[in-house]
C-alpha cells in the first residue's frame, strides 16, 4: 500500500515538471501567435489576459498587403531552398565518400570539417563582405546561398555519412560485380535507400538558412535582397509600435520551420550529434 | 589509366565540399587574422596601411573590450549551466516511457526549431511591458519593484538574452542526452534493483559514469558554440543599456557592421579565436591529467 502511494506520488511529480517544461517551452509562441490576433484596440487595455475578448486576422491582412514581408518571406524560400538543394547533393557526394572509401588525406579533410563547426562565424563576416563585394555577390541572394552552403556542407555530410554506414556495403558490390560502374550503383541502388535521410537533411539544412540572420544582416543591405530575418529585423527597429503586425510576421517566418520540424523531427538526435555544436 | 581514375575517385566525391569550404572559410579566416594588423575602415579609401600591433595596444585600453570579456564568461557559463542543468532534467524525464510521451517530446523540443533572431525578438516582446506579461508577473512575485522592461536595466539586462538562450538551448541538450540514456544497457539498472539499489545510487553508479562521456564532450563543444553565438543579444539589445550586454562576438560584430570598421573587428576577433584555442587546450591538458591519475 504504502508502495503504491509513493509510485503514484512519483507519477504526479513526474507529469508536473514535464507540465512546467511544456508550459516554458510553449508559452512564448503562445504568446506570439495570441499578440497577433489581437485587435490594436485591445493590445493595451487587455495586456496580461491570456486570450483577447476578440480576435482578428487584420495584422496577418495587413502584412501581406501593405509591407515588403511577401517579398522577404520569397527571398528567404529561394535562399533556404537553393541552400538546402546545394548543401544536400555536395554533402551527398562527400558523406558517401567518407563512408565508402579510405584514401590518403581523408583524416585530415575529416578534421578541416570539424575544425569549421567550432570557429567563430563572427570572425569571417568582415573578410566574406569584402571577399564578396567586387564579385558583385552583396545585396544578391546568389551571395547568400554560396555562402549558407559552405556553413552547412560540414555538418550535412556528417549527417549524410551516418545515413549512408547504416546501408548494408553488400548492396552496391553486388551490383558492382554484375558490372555497374560505382556512380551507377550509388544512383540506382544507394540513393533510393536513403531518400528518408536525404529528406532530413534537407530540413536541417532549410531551418538553419531560413534562421540565419548576422550574414545576411552585413551582406545584402538593400531591402530588394533582404531575407526574412533582416526585413523583420528592420521593420522593428523602424515601427516599434506596431506589435500586431510585428507578430504576424513572426508566426509567418516561424510557418516554415515548423513544418520542416514535423518532417525531421525523428532525425533529431542523429541531425544533432552530427552537427555536435549546430543549434 | 584506368587505376589512376579509380584512384582518384574519392577526391571527385570530396571535392565540391572542400574546395567550397577552403573558398568560403577557410580563405577569408586567413585574411580576417591579416585584418588584425591592418587599418581597414570599409568605406575610407585612405585605409589599408599596416599598423602592426596598433589594434591589440588599443585593445588593451579599451574598458568596453574588458567589459564584453567578462559579460563572455557570464553569459557562457550561465547559459552553458542553465541549459545542461534543465536539459538533464528533461532527458531523464523523457527516458522511460508513458502515456502522452511523444506529444510532450514534440511540444517541449519544438523551440529549437524556432529560428534564434525570432526567438531573441520574442522574448524581448514577453519582456517589453506594452505587450509583454513578464514585467507584470514579476512585479507581482516580487521580483521586481515595477514592471519595467529588464532589458533597460544596464544592471540585469544581459539576463534577458540568457533567458531566451536557454529557452532555445535546453533542446539540444535533452536531445543529445536522451539519446546517450537510451544506449544504456536496461539490464544494468535490472540487475542493481536486484541487489537492493534505490534510485539516486543507481543514478550516482550507472547513469552518471555511463554519461559521462556525452556530457564532457557536448558542454565542451557547446561552451564554445555558445562563446561564439552573438545572434541572441544583437536582436535584443545590441548590445545594451551602455554595453552592459555586450559580449566578444557581438562586440566583433558591432565594430564591424556599425563602425564598419573592419581592422579593430578583427583584432578582437583574433583574441577571441585565442581564447577558444587556449580554453581548448587547457580541457584537453585536464583530460590527459586526468587519464593519467585515473
Amino acid at each position: 500500500m504504502k508502495h503504491c502511494l509513493k509510485v503514484r506520488l512519483y507519477w504526479i511529480l513526474h507529469y508536473a515538471l514535464l507540465a512546467l517544461f511544456v508550459v516554458f517551452a510553449l508559452f512564448p509562441l503562445y504568446w506570439l501567435v495570441k499578440v497577433s490576433i489581437t485587435p490594436n484596440d485591445l493590445l493595451y487595455s487587455e495586456g496580461v489576459r491570456l486570450w483577447p475578448s476578440h480576435t482578428t486576422f487584420a495584422h496577418y491582412v495587413s502584412v501581406l498587403r501593405h509591407t515588403a514581408f511577401p517579398l522577404f518571406f520569397r527571398n528567404s524560400v529561394i535562399v533556404a531552398g537553393a541552400t538546402s538543394v546545394t548543401s544536400t547533393l555536395i554533402a551527398t557526394a562527400a558523406g558517401y565518400c567518407f563512408s565508402r572509401f579510405s584514401f590518403t588525406g581523408k583524416f585530415l579533410i575529416v578534421g578541416v570539417l570539424m575544425v569549421t563547426q567550432m570557429f567563430p562565424l563572427v570572425m569571417i563576416v568582415a573578410p566574406i563582405f569584402r571577399l564578396l563585394s567586387p564579385l558583385g555577390l552583396t545585396n544578391s541572394l546568389t551571395g547568400l546561398v554560396i555562402v549558407y552552403t559552405a556553413f552547412n556542407v560540414p555538418f550535412a555530410t556528417f549527417l549524410m555519412q551516418s545515413f549512408f554506414d547504416a546501408v548494408p556495403r553488400d548492396l552496391e558490390e553486388a551490383a558492382m560485380i554484375d558490372g555497374a560502374s560505382r556512380f551507377r550503383a550509388f544512383r540506382s541502388i544507394i540513393v533510393p535507400l536513403t531518400l528518408p535521410g536525404l529528406a532530413a537533411t534537407l530540413g536541417f539544412v532549410f531551418t538553419a538558412a531560413w534562421s540565419e540572420l548576422l550574414f545576411a544582416l552585413m551582406l545584402n543591405s538593400s531591402s530588394d535582397a533582404s531575407t526574412f530575418p533582416v526585413g523583420l529585423l528592420a521593420f522593428v527597429s523602424k515601427f516599434s509600435v506596431d506589435f500586431g503586425q510585428m507578430m504576424a510576421a513572426g508566426v509567418l517566418a516561424l510557418l516554415p520551420v515548423c513544418a520542416f520540424f514535423l518532417l525531421i523531427q525523428r532525425h533529431l538526435v542523429q541531425g544533432l550529434t552530427a552537427g555536435a555544436v549546430k543549434g | 589509366m584506368r587505376r589512376t581514375l579509380l584512384w582518384l575517385e574519392p577526391y571527385f566525391y570530396a571535392a565540391p565540399s572542400v574546395i567550397l569550404i577552403g573558398a568560403i572559410m577557410f580563405v577569408p579566416l586567413v585574411i580576417g587574422l591579416s585584418y588584425a594588423f591592418h587599418d581597414i575602415t570599409l568605406l575610407d579609401p585612405l585605409s589599408g596601411d599596416y599598423v602592426g600591433l596598433q589594434h591589440f595596444r588599443e585593445l588593451y585600453a579599451d574598458a568596453s573590450f574588458w567589459n564584453a570579456l567578462r559579460n563572455t564568461v557570464i553569459w557562457t557559463v550561465s547559459c552553458v549551466v542553465l541549459q545542461f542543468g534543465l536539459g538533464l532534467m528533461l532527458a531523464l524525464l523523457l527516458n522511460r516511457p508513458f502515456v502522452g510521451r511523444r506529444a510532450i517530446q514534440l511540444c517541449v523540443f519544438l523551440p529549437w526549431a524556432v529560428p534564434s533572431f525570432l526567438s531573441g525578438l520574442n522574448w524581448a516582446w514577453l519582456f517589453n511591458p506594452v505587450v509583454g506579461p513578464l514585467p507584470y508577473w514579476l512585479s507581482a512575485l516580487g521580483v521586481m519593484k515595477t514592471p519595467d522592461n529588464l532589458l533597460s536595466d544596464p544592471d540585469h539586462a544581459l539576463w534577458g538574452p540568457i533567458i531566451a538562450n536557454v529557452w532555445w538551448g535546453i533542446p539540444f541538450f535533452a536531445i543529445t542526452l536522451l539519446a546517450a540514456l537510451q544506449s544504456i544497457p536496461k539490464d544494468l539498472y535490472e540487475a542493481a534493483t536486484m541487489d537492493g539499489a534505490n534510485a539516486w545510487q543507481q543514478f550516482r553508479r550507472i547513469t552518471l559514469p555511463l554519461l559521462a562521456p556525452t556530457i564532457a564532450i557536448t558542454v565542451m563543444l557547446r561552451t564554445v558554440w555558445i562563446a561564439n553565438f552573438p545572434d541572441l543579444i544583437v536582436v535584443m539589445t545590441r548590445g545594451g543599456p551602455a554595453d552592459s550586454t555586450q559580449i566578444l562576438a557581438s562586440y566583433i560584430f558591432t565594430q564591424a557592421f556599425q563602425r564598419l570598421d573592419f581592422g579593430y573587428a578583427s583584432a578582437v576577433a583574433a583574441v577571441l579565436l585565442l581564447l577558444l584555442l587556449l580554453y581548448a587546450l587547457a580541457l584537453l591538458a585536464l583530460r590527459h591529467a586526468l587519464a593519467k591519475r585515473g
